[in-house]
């Protein structure tokens, strides 16, 4: 079984943060070190001054979106970063800002949620991801 | 008929991954031998769970069918 699992998350949309923390999550339980490298939307999602607002949804899936996060909220589904809070207290996950991102926006880590290791550069990621398997999201 | 166990967890209002989450702190917290039991709504608890005993080595004494949840029967065993 696999040993290391990346994930670039580079999306900020609900439906794709969900996805993410979801793998991330699985990837913990199953005692996977996972890493998550947060760049673009990603980044600007877990923004302290972020995590209470909703992320958006697509636009290619129209009105199909609001449905989706209606039926979320029915069922009680969790936010994504309470998702990824959770894989990190059950397995060996850890949350890096993307430094190209942090520095075009102007991030600093101490604007990030805490969850967030460090902020790093896209060489030093290509070598924490070395011989584990890389997601693009 | 119903195994016994030390520890009940209730985690059928959580949402999928939850019940897993759920069972693995609760086997976290456990002592060995000790047998903890999760009931979940969620059909992907169907897998979840016994590939992560498999994974972590624990011992699945029973998936037991309630209807429209199902408890989840796993002992601690290091």
């Amino acid at each position: 079984m696999t040993k290391k699992m990346s994930l670039v998350v580079f999306s900020g949309t609900a439906d794709r943060l969900q996805a993410a923390a979801t793998i991330a999550a699985g990837a913990a339980a199953m005692g996977v070190e996972t890493h998550i490298f947060l760049t673009f939307w990603g980044l600007t999602a877990l923004r302290t001054s972020e995590l209470g607002n909703p992320r958006p949804l697509p636009a290619e899936y129209g009105a199909q979106t609001e449905a989706l996060r209606t039926l979320m909220q029915e069922k009680n589904v969790p936010p994504w970063h309470e998702v990824l809070r959770q894989a990190s207290d059950i397995g060996d996950v850890h949350v890096h800002a993307c430094a190209m991102t942090a520095d075009l926006m102007g991030i600093g880590k101490e604007d990030l949620d805490p969850m967030v290791e460090d902020v790093i550069g896209v060489g030093r990621f290509i070598e924490l991801a070395d011989d584990g398997q890389i997601l693009f999201i | 008929m119903s195994v016994t166990a030390d520890k009940e967890i209730d985690a059928r209002g959580s949402f999928c991954p939850g019940p897993l989450m759920e069972m693995i702190h609760a086997i976290r917290d456990a002592q060995v031998g000790d047998v903890v039991a999760v009931l979940s709504k969620d059909p992907g608890s169907r897998t979840d769970i016994p590939a992560w005993v498999t994974k972590a080595k624990h011992e699945l004494l029973a998936i037991e069918d309630h209807g429209d949840y199902a408890r989840f029967v796993v002992r601690k065993a290091r």
